[in-house]
């Protein structure tokens, strides 16, 4: 059973004081019905990320709270939580229950809270998805993880921070021309090296902001769209998600995610199709050096080539394998349990040649995930063409 | 904290430290692991641990979760032990330190449990 992309939406990411978990994810949620031409009344399964509602909103049971205020109260609903990459593990879901034949109209997305609660308790709750004993207790912070990350990474290939750097500018260039995207201003090299250091060697414009913000996408089967008439024009091509280690430190290689090579092979398995193919990503450049990784894992550049992505200009839209058109988890933003739904937003738009920086003629897109400092990762593959 | 990483720490605090070898493989892996991250195997013998080890990476933290917020800056370092495996802890006794160095492994007892600690070997 082929799945089709028939609407999707995302609220602007950014700072939302006035509203809420339920009200931000209504607004998306009502936005790709509008967009796929469906009501409330036809989702039958609703799977949404979340990862911090239980600390910043006091309140679990989410996937109910939300299908109920969406309107949705006949639907199946879950939350999905996989730290960041917790959306993505909505999609695919939402993708596999329609595949098997299980249902007919998925809703899937993701929302998060993350400005209203204080910047010492959105970091004390972002800080569980590390591992508590062993990371959490030593003092170390999630920018501290990808540091050591990017330390070791430094250490082992020939690259600096002018080059993580480079990542930033490129994401910011993007995020400015994107009405969604939390930053709309650009930045330079200088510029990121004389932001306050977070954790060596990552500054602050090294790092993702804060974000408030909602995403979703309506799934539905060919079967479906074709009875009721629906004119989808972009197919859920394949899927693949994996696991690693907790902690960085019992990774034998501090400077690669494997759970991204083993989630990447397994999505280009079933998508049949390689990264040669590949038009168009969106990927989890949480931190700068988090996307020099994941082109690099992705099978887009060989390991400690990822660093002349960006600076070669590899890596822009006009390159030879775009990144992060949206502006990315850099510029956008990334309330984390919307991000990985919110890249699907993006590469669906960029497919159907309505996207703020759009790539010529791209027909294959994917998009990439990470839990984490790396511990799971989901990698969902979209393709032109619809019912 | 929990139960294991108590008599974990407790063991470095007694200088007597230990992690796990996996019978099958020869993995090395820290507690409380039952299987092999390796082999999947479920021959996990408990072994005696080097007191010192080798800096794989550090940083050096300026912004950090409140149980640590009062502290700032401090170094975090991912050292490696001879036998395999890798700890994270902070850094004593030192300014700054570079891959290669070596470090003897510690932990400080807080109000809340325990801190693995690295201090550059004599």
């Amino acid at each position: 059973m082929t799945v089709q992309i028939a609407g999707v939406a995302s609220t602007p990411y950014g700072e939302h004081p006035d509203s809420s978990t339920r009200e931000l994810f209504t607004d998306a949620g009502l936005e790709a019905l509008d967009d796929a031409g469906l009501e409330v009344g036809d989702v039958e399964e609703l799977y949404a990320g979340n990862f911090i509602g239980d600390q910043t909103d006091d309140q679990a049971h989410v996937g109910a709270m939300l299908a109920d205020y969406l309107g949705a109260r006949q639907a199946a609903s879950m939350r999905t939580e996989s730290a960041c990459a917790s959306a993505s593990s909505a999609a695919r879901s939402g993708a596999q229950t329609i595949a098997a034949g299980d249902a007919d109209v998925a809703l899937v997305g993701g929302v998060e809270m993350m400005s209203t609660g204080g910047l010492a308790a959105v970091t004390d709750a972002l800080a569980n998805a590390a591992d508590n004993e062993y990371e959490n207790e030593a003092g170390l912070t999630f920018p501290g993880i990808y540091a050591l990350m990017a330390q070791a990474y430094m250490d082992e290939f020939d690259a600096g921070p002018g080059d993580l750097a480079a990542v930033a500018v490129k994401n910011y260039e993007n995020g400015a021309s994107n009405p969604l995207s939390q930053r709309q201003e650009e930045t330079d090299v200088e510029s990121v090296l004389d932001s306050p250091p977070v954790a060596t060697p990552l500054h602050l414009q090294d790092c993702c902001p804060i974000s408030d913000g909602a995403s979703a996408a309506v799934l539905v089967s060919e079967s479906y769209a074709d009875e009721h008439g629906l004119e989808t024009t972009v197919s859920w091509a394949g899927s693949g998600q994996a696991s690693d280690s907790l902690a960085l430190q019992d990774r034998p290689d501090l400077a690669r995610t494997r759970a991204a090579e083993r989630a990447a092979e397994d999505a280009y398995d079933r998508a049949e199709i390689s990264p040669e193919d590949v038009d168009v990503v969106e990927l989890h450049d949480c931190f700068t050096i988090a996307e020099i990784l994941a082109i690099e894992s992705l099978g887009f550049f060989e390991r400690g080539e990822g660093a002349r992505g960006a600076v070669d200009g590899e890596t822009a839209a006009d390159g030879r394998i775009p990144v992060n058109t949206s502006g990315g988890l850099l510029a956008k933003g990334h309330p984390v349990g919307a991000t990985g739904v919110g890249q699907l937003v993006e590469i669906t738009k960029q497919l159907e040649g309505r996207h703020p920086n759009q790539v010529d003629d791209a027909t294959i897109g994917l998009t990439h995930t990470v839990g984490g400092s790396g511990a799971s990762c989901v990698v969902n593959v979209l393709r032109a063409g619809g019912a | 904290m929990q139960q294991w990483f108590v008599d974990f720490a407790e063991r470095i605090d007694d200088g007597d430290p230990t992690y796990l070898a996996c019978e099958e493989c020869g993995q090395a892996a820290l507690p409380p692991r039952t299987v092999c991250p390796e082999c999947s195997s479920r021959t996990l013998e408990e072994r005696s641990l080097s007191e010192t080890a080798t800096v794989t990476a550090s940083t050096k933290i300026f912004s950090s979760i409140p149980e640590y917020a009062d502290e700032t800056p401090y170094i975090v370092v991912i050292a490696t032990f001879d036998e395999g495996v890798r700890l994270t802890g902070q850094l004593r006794g030192a300014e700054g330190i570079e891959p290669g160095e070596t470090v003897t492994v510690g932990v400080e007892e807080r109000e809340d449990g325990w801190l693995v600690t690295f201090s550059p070997t004599d």
